[in-house]
């Protein structure tokens, strides 16, 4: 019997990380939630979540920002997210950065709305996957905001684990930032050199070839630095990884 | 004024700490062993949820009703035979400190562990008018003897390992040999400090919690030095920041179980100690005078913000440093001032004003592993961005000392040019398309580009946008 609260419609927030560099990523989580028989909207006038303006004490700029996409997603349906961070800014801090402006109801209902990829995979349409794919052996990063800000740590390794031929190894180290931080990682950069050097470690130790995350803004700290640093293993966004092993590929 | 006119270098000092592998492994394997311990002890998350939650909100009712406590302790102390005086600056207070110890004519001081000395620098303010204080708590003894500042606000000397304490106390100790063995090492101390309890004409002291209900002063410990300290010498002089007041004597005991399971992963300390007045007629031990230095530093001015305000909660337990990634990776060294670690970088700016320590709420991803252990709920990583929203542009209240010094032509130019960009389809779409094209093209050594790629490969930007894809996809309709 079809479940009467499963939504039939949902938004697309791709991100601007995505939109740049990693649209593969995103293309995949809108497949993820085709399949599954919805219809996805991908609302053409987003752009960023707002998130580095907040972050660097820019307020204005942020609301500035924000507030398009509280225009952008005029419809009630929930709005999707491919990352932690960029959920985490829309559902956490949304509330807070219009309090006692115009906008404060609508940002507080939009917040309301906002779910990090995993989480309404797992928690809203309980997915089921088919593995078709090679036996692989991946580990798991969880993005500090992901887990923090939007609480989701379980959401991801439980779709991971329903793929049959995938191994996942979980990283002593997960919890522990990468070291990317936004604007962190050109400010402290030598901080952040050393938080992602021992992040790469910890993740070549788990023997694993791929390392799996929610947040590209980790994924292109970690694989940039695995990468000039001629480790193995690779990354990819899990939207993608999912999809890929749904297909057999 | 500042305490004094150093400023935050953290950049440079981060610079030093991260070459140093020795100090790097020192953090690393005592902030694993301390988060690994917490973890044991909070192992039931609904037990952990609810304490904290008592714990915060413990915190909250002593600080909303801070000035009528203030009152309310010093007149119970008072009432106790505890004399108490005040100091609105760390000048104040070494000139109070002092004096109480010259109208006594004490010479030699004997210390418990106490943070508040330190942002007074007092033990040289002492030196420098012919008393000595020598540090009782072991950490600290090694420390003193070292010549360095704590670099832990619970554990002093953590960037230490064993060996180069051994090499300290076999220079500095007369007619010890050499020797790696802790008990041998910790005899060696104990057998320095004996003498100086016995022989000191004054015993100086922190605080942990000041009790309005009662007058008492709570003093926790794992070596029995604060109750020496406290208890042999006959005078006692208690210094505290005006913040650790309680409400009632029933707040003491959550808060006592929160401190130590966060700070060492200990069920309770070694030693509780509750001063509640000197020596009594009849008693046959205390002191005979005891005084209470309650200093402010600035502490009124973060009071007098609601959300700042909650930085005030703190009960230092460090916690906050021990899962900090940036912390475990700098040590405390390197945030210059006397509270290193995420409460450090939103006390200090506060205390000491954005303009001389403002690069220190810059030095956190965010990553919210600070705000996840606080047993009082200080919504660190939130204080963190308010500070560098204060830095650049300073609410109407003025909050902090040193508000928009932070601000910059090149820097606002840059995040109006992104709002610009960002905040308008069309304009995001042009400049997308844009980056798109030439991205690629630019030299790793471009602005930014040249930090990131120290370590990394160059971010790839994709052909085609997910606009572009999501468009010829069948996404982009309503």
């Amino acid at each position: 019997m079809p479940d009467p609260n499963r939504p039939k419609s949902v938004y697309f927030f791709g991100t601007c990380l995505i939109d740049l560099f990693y649209p593969e990523a995103g293309l995949a989580g809108m497949d993820l939630l085709r399949r599954e028989g919805l219809r996805v909207v991908f609302p053409d006038r987003q752009t960023c979540c707002g998130q580095p303006a907040r972050n660097n004490g820019h307020q204005d700029e942020a609301r500035a920002v924000a507030r398009l996409q509280l225009d952008s997603f005029p419809g009630d349906w929930p709005i999707v997210v491919p990352s932690g961070s960029c959920a985490g800014m829309m559902k956490t801090h949304y509330p807070e950065l219009f309090e006692g402006t115009p906008d404060h109801a609508r940002a507080v209902a939009f917040s309301a709305r906002v779910f990090e990829l995993t989480q309404f995979l797992v928690e809203v349409l309980q997915v089921r996957l088919e593995d078709k794919g090679r036996p692989v052996t991946i580990t798991w990063h969880g993005s500090c905001h992901s887990m923090r800000e939007m609480g989701v740590v379980d959401q991801p390794k439980a779709l991971l684990r329903q793929l049959a031929n995938v191994t996942l190894v979980e990283n002593p180290r997960e919890m522990e930032c990468c070291g990317f931080g936004g604007a962190f990682a050109v400010r402290q950069a030598e901080i952040s050199a050393a938080m992602v050097t021992d992040k790469v470690i910890s993740i070549e130790e788990t023997g694993a070839a791929q390392v799996i995350s929610g947040d590209c803004g980790c994924l292109m700290n970690i694989t940039g630095a695995a990468e000039k640093a001629g480790k193995r293993f690779t990354g990819r966004h899990i939207a993608e990884f999912l999809l890929e092993r749904c297909h057999g590929r | 004024m500042a305490a004094d006119a150093r400023i935050s270098n953290f950049g440079a000092k981060a610079h030093i700490a991260l070459n140093d592998p020795k100090l790097r492994a020192n953090f690393r394997r005592a902030m694993d062993g301390l988060m690994s311990k917490r973890a044991a002890q909070f192992a039931d998350p609904d037990e952990w949820t609810a304490l904290r939650a008592r714990g915060a909100a413990i915190r909250a009712r002593a600080l909303a009703q801070l000035p009528e406590l203030l009152e309310r302790l010093e007149a119970n102390c008072t009432a106790n035979g505890i004399q108490v005086h005040w100091a609105e600056t760390t000048q104040e207070a070494n000139a109070v400190v002092l004096g109480i110890l010259q109208a006594a004519g004490a010479k030699r001081v004997i210390k418990g562990k106490s943070m508040v000395t330190e942002e007074m620098h007092l033990n040289a303010h002492l030196e420098g008018n012919g008393i000595e204080a020598v540090e009782s708590d072991l950490g600290e003894y090694i420390i003193q003897l070292a010549g360095e500042a704590p670099s832990h606000i619970v554990m002093p000397c953590i960037h230490k390992n064993k060996a180069e304490i051994a090499e300290l106390f076999a220079d500095k100790i007369a007619g010890l040999a050499y020797t790696e063995n802790v008990d041998e090492l910790t005899a060696a101390a104990r057998a320095a400090l004996r003498g100086r309890f016995a022989d000191a004409d004054a015993g100086i002291s922190g605080v942990n919690f000041a009790v309005a209900e009662t007058g008492t002063l709570v003093l926790i410990e794992n070596e029995g030095n604060g109750r020496l300290s406290t208890t042999l010498p006959p005078l006692h002089i208690a210094v505290t920041g005006i913040e650790k007041v309680l409400e009632k004597l029933a707040d003491v005991a959550p808060l006592l179980s929160l401190l130590p399971r966060s700070a060492t992963g200990q069920p309770v300390t070694t030693y509780v100690n509750m001063i509640s007045s000197p020596r009594k007629p009849g008693e046959k031990d205390g002191p005979r005078a005891v005084h209470l230095v309650l200093l402010d530093s600035g502490r009124s001015r973060v009071y007098g913000d609601v959300e700042l305000s909650d930085t005030l909660r703190c009960i230092r337990c460090a916690a906050c440093m021990n899962h900090c990634p940036v912390y475990t990776r700098v040590g405390g060294h390197t945030y210059t001032f006397t509270y290193p670690g995420p409460i450090g970088k939103i006390l200090t700016p506060q205390l000491e004003g954005l303009d001389c320590a403002g690069d220190q709420p810059h030095a956190s991803t965010l990553c919210r592993a600070c705000a996840d252990v606080c047993p009082v709920e200080i919504p660190i990583p939130d204080l963190l961005v308010r500070l560098r929203t204060e830095a650049v542009k300073p609410s109407a209240a003025a909050a902090v000392k040193g508000g928009g010094s932070g601000k910059s032509r090149a820097e606002s130019l840059g995040w109006a040019g992104w709002t610009l960009m960002y905040g308008h389809p069309l304009a995001y779409r042009l400049a997308t398309w844009g980056m798109a094209l030439v991205g690629n093209w630019l030299p790793a050594s471009a602005p930014m580009l040249k930090q990131w790629t120290s370590v990394r490969t160059k971010p790839k930007f994709a052909a085609r946008t997910l606009h572009q894809l999501a468009r010829e996809k069948g996404y982009g309709h309503e």
